[in-house]
């Protein structure tokens, strides 16, 4: 595909709380095995896309640690290639990425120095699959400026995010960030098709004027004088940007035909492979509905969760409707529901963790209880 | 090429013919173990742990899944532009071809491959081996104690030391003779068939053999030859697990001992990491009507089924109401619903049909190849399809995928065997 990728993956989101802490939204263990990033990150790259930038700010020691070989990702190439952008100081500036917008301004050499005709911009923190290049078709048979992806709303509470009115032939007619009375049900998926050009000449003139960020600069200020036409995705798209979505995201993987979509069709998600030993079931082990881990040592009960990677659970341990993180050790005699157990958490013989199943409880990174 | 300090030699060409259908279609290092692993994973990731980044594979007999499972070396880190894994095939030469004759004809054919190294030590290794061994520890040996030759052995029972090659020894562990199976052993130091050469000493001694010896063989005239030239060998003794699953029971038995709580072999340290080349990583799903105990189920598999005391490889479907019990079971196969398999050894892409039995009926060896198949096992080969409602008994053989189940059964100790099957 004649496009090259920009992924923003330096985002906070204040709603994950504690999960946050030391991580990266983009960098939210989903699935048993992947990070966030690593479905946009596959949809790019699966899409034909072979140079690809990821922006990073907010904790982005947790992003720069799964992205320290590009080849996972099959853009380990000469021409092209995965690019790791991170805010630097130089003589002539000082600051942090003040906004998206300033985040790809500052890193404009990338665009410049490239040929391909047009970009594509994700957001690092969805669980999707997607080929790109059947919006990029459209994108290019329409003549529009920019394309939106988008998708109508089902579960998704409107006013976190943006929404757009469309005429009968997608065009865009407006466009309301996190707006309080929305005007439809049709989201914005933070996906963009631009030509290079274009995109290089907005931020050279809206950056000057103070102006950081995509889509209040460029979207919703631009909305009337460029030609923005939306495309619509079918498939299944999680956003993670709260606690729920986060859960329910990894509760996803449990339905046979959300995992499928990742895990059996072609083509795949890609992640960093983790040479761990295969999972081993003990004489006390009893699992039902849930996803296992590498290196998982399961000596319990389990039922409705996502286990990752080298997670120990020990004899008469009962985990319900939970999550539970990389490394962590759960004891003997614990038990654990409707909770979310971050990293390398250790909990002692007997421990109870209750959250409810509105609210689940979260342990953070390194607990040790 | 930068100078090498040393630099592996891995003899992956063996067929391993005692596995039976096992090694029909692929070559002994490349069976699969462990259940995501193939038995090559534990030779080379002991290679890049001890600090080794450069291997030549030797292969020959069957190399097509072990080419594509080693590829460019990436997940043991070989993927190097000085040194990491290259595969050494048979070639030709000038006019003729040359298969490899013996272990030292095969690295005698590679010299120029090792010269190109110019190392100073070349570690000689086989890919038919369980065991996790700290290769710079041997080489440090074999400098100490200013070696030609290290070789590295395992003390074995007395009763069973005439069933190796054997390492007569002096008290400093200095051999001065080498037995091949002897009847009246003298030692129990057998030969693991690890061996530390001086390349310097070992290019002349290949050299030379090669002009007495079409099948030059390290056991057999290398190592007698560097001890009738008075160098300096020694024995290197290794302590810890090391298996030989050359049967298929002894195969069959060192996967069912990894599902122990604590077995002798473990595969979950960090320190000591088995690498192997996986497609994807994926995670693996535990059904609703699952019920599974005290075995290895790698990932991407989805169980439904009832699994006990079993070794499943990558993206195993168990359905829901089939029954498994000690049993092997490799990547990609699939067993559908209310079928009963008891210890057997399910080989990779095969699909068991609906109602299968396998491993029913009386213990009887089987009539074609009774050393072979004889402890009660029973071996379904690679991409077989089994039909829905067939019996198969003990020590029984399948391989293929148009396969014709009179009555829908194979007695104990029968074969049912295809000649190709589709890839």
């Amino acid at each position: 595909m004649k496009a090259i990728g920009i992924i923003l993956a330096g985002g906070n989101n204040e709603k994950l709380e504690l999960l946050t802490a030391n991580r990266a939204a983009a960098a939210m263990p989903i699935g048993s095995c992947y990070r966030a990033l690593d479905f946009t990150l596959s949809n790019m790259s699966n899409s034909g896309i072979n140079k690809v930038s990821v922006i990073t700010q907010y904790n982005s020691r947790s992003l720069h640690n799964h992205l320290t070989s590009a080849k996972w990702w099959n853009l380990g190439s000469k021409y092209g290639g995965l690019f790791v952008f991170s805010p630097y100081l130089s003589n002539n500036n000082s600051f942090w990425f003040r906004g998206t917008a300033d985040a790809i301004y500052q890193n404009l050499l990338f665009l410049t120095r490239s040929n391909e005709p047009y970009v594509i911009i994700g957001s690092g923190n969805s669980v999707y699959k997607m080929d790109y290049e059947e919006a990029f078709d459209f994108h290019v048979e329409s003549k529009a400026d920019i394309t939106i992806i988008t998708k109508e709303a089902q579960n998704e509470n409107l006013h976190d995010y943006g929404v757009v009115k469309i005429d009968e032939n997608n065009r865009l007619i407006d466009f309301e960030e996190k707006p309080i009375e929305p005007q439809s049900n049709i989201i914005s998926l933070g996906i963009y098709i631009i030509s290079r050009t274009l995109l290089i000449n907005l931020l050279e003139s809206i950056l000057p004027q103070g102006r950081y960020n995509f889509v209040e600069d460029i979207i919703v200020r631009y909305r009337k004088k460029l030609n923005i036409m939306t495309y619509k995705f079918n498939g299944y798209w999680k956003n993670i940007n709260c606690i729920k979505s986060y859960y329910d995201a990894n509760m996803d993987f449990l339905d046979k035909n959300i995992r499928d979509l990742f895990t059996k069709q072609y083509p795949f998600i890609e992640t960093k492979p983790r040479d761990e030993a295969p999972p081993k079931y003990n004489i006390g082990a009893k699992i039902k509905n849930c996803l296992i881990g590498s290196g998982s040592i399961m000596n319990g009960y389990a039922e409705h969760s996502v286990l990752f990677c080298k997670v120990f659970t020990g004899e008469n341990t009962s985990i319900k409707n939970s999550i539970v993180m990389d490394k962590s050790y759960i004891g003997n005699n614990c038990v654990v529901e409707n909770a979310i157990i971050d990293k390398e958490v250790i909990l002692s013989d007997g421990k109870k963790i209750i959250g409810s199943p509105d609210k689940p409880i979260i342990i953070s990174k390194n607990t040790v209880l | 090429m930068r100078k090498k300090d040393i630099i592996a030699m891995l003899l992956a060409g063996g067929q391993g013919s005692r596995l039976g259908i096992l090694s029909k279609t692929k070559a002994k290092p490349a069976v699969p173990f462990g259940g995501k692993y193939r038995i090559i994973d534990f030779t080379l990731s002991n290679c890049v742990n001890s600090g080794i980044d450069t291997v030549g594979i030797l292969t020959q007999y069957q190399p097509l899944i072990l080419n594509r499972h080693i590829g460019i070396g990436i997940p043991w880190d070989l993927d190097r532009s000085n040194g990491g894994a290259t595969i050494l095939a048979p070639h030709l030469k000038g006019t003729q071809g040359e298969w490899y004759s013996g272990t030292a004809n095969a690295i005698y054919q590679n010299i120029s491959y090792i010269d190109s190294y110019n190392p100073e030590y070349v570690l000689v290794i086989s890919g038919d081996h369980i065991y996790k061994m700290d290769y710079s520890k041997m080489l440090e040996y074999h400098q100490e104690k200013n070696c030609d030759a290290t070789i590295a052995v395992l003390e074995v029972d007395w009763n069973e030391a005439n069933r190796f090659g054997i390492m007569n020894t002096d008290e400093n562990d200095k051999i001065f003779e080498f037995e091949e199976k002897p009847k009246n052993p003298k030692n129990n130091l057998a030969s693991m068939g690890i061996y530390i050469f001086t390349w310097e000493k070992l290019r002349q001694a290949l050299i030379d053999d090669n002009k007495i010896h079409q099948d030059s063989d390290f056991g057999k005239h290398i190592i007698p030859a560097m001890l009738d030239s008075n160098q300096n060998l020694y024995a290197y003794r290794f302590d810890s697990y090391w298996k030989d699953v050359g049967t298929i029971e002894s195969y069959w038995s060192a996967n069912m001992e990894l599902v122990k709580a604590l077995p002798n072999f473990n595969l979950y340290e960090d320190f000591w990491k088995i690498y192997t080349c996986v497609d994807h990583q994926v995670p693996e799903y535990i059904g609703d009507t699952a019920d599974i105990n005290t075995c290895i189920i790698s990932e991407g598999c989805e169980i439904y089924g009832q699994v006990y005391n079993c070794v499943l490889g990558y993206n195993v479907v168990v359905e829901e109401g089939t029954f498994l019990k000690d049993s092997i079971v490799m990547a990609n196969s699939i067993i559908k619903k209310n079928s009963v398999l008891d210890r057997c050894i399910i080989d990779e892409n095969v699909t068991i049909g609906e109602n299968v039995k396998i491993g029913v009926g009386d213990n009887i060896a089987n009539v074609l190849e009774p050393k072979i198949y004889n402890t009660g096992i029973s071996v379904i080969g690679e991409n077989s399809f089994v039909p829905d409602n067939v019996t198969i008994g003990k020590n029984c053989v399948v391989f293929g995928d148009e396969l014709n189940f009179q009555n829908n059964c194979l007695e104990s100790g029968q074969s049912l065997i295809m000649d190709k099957v589709k890839l």
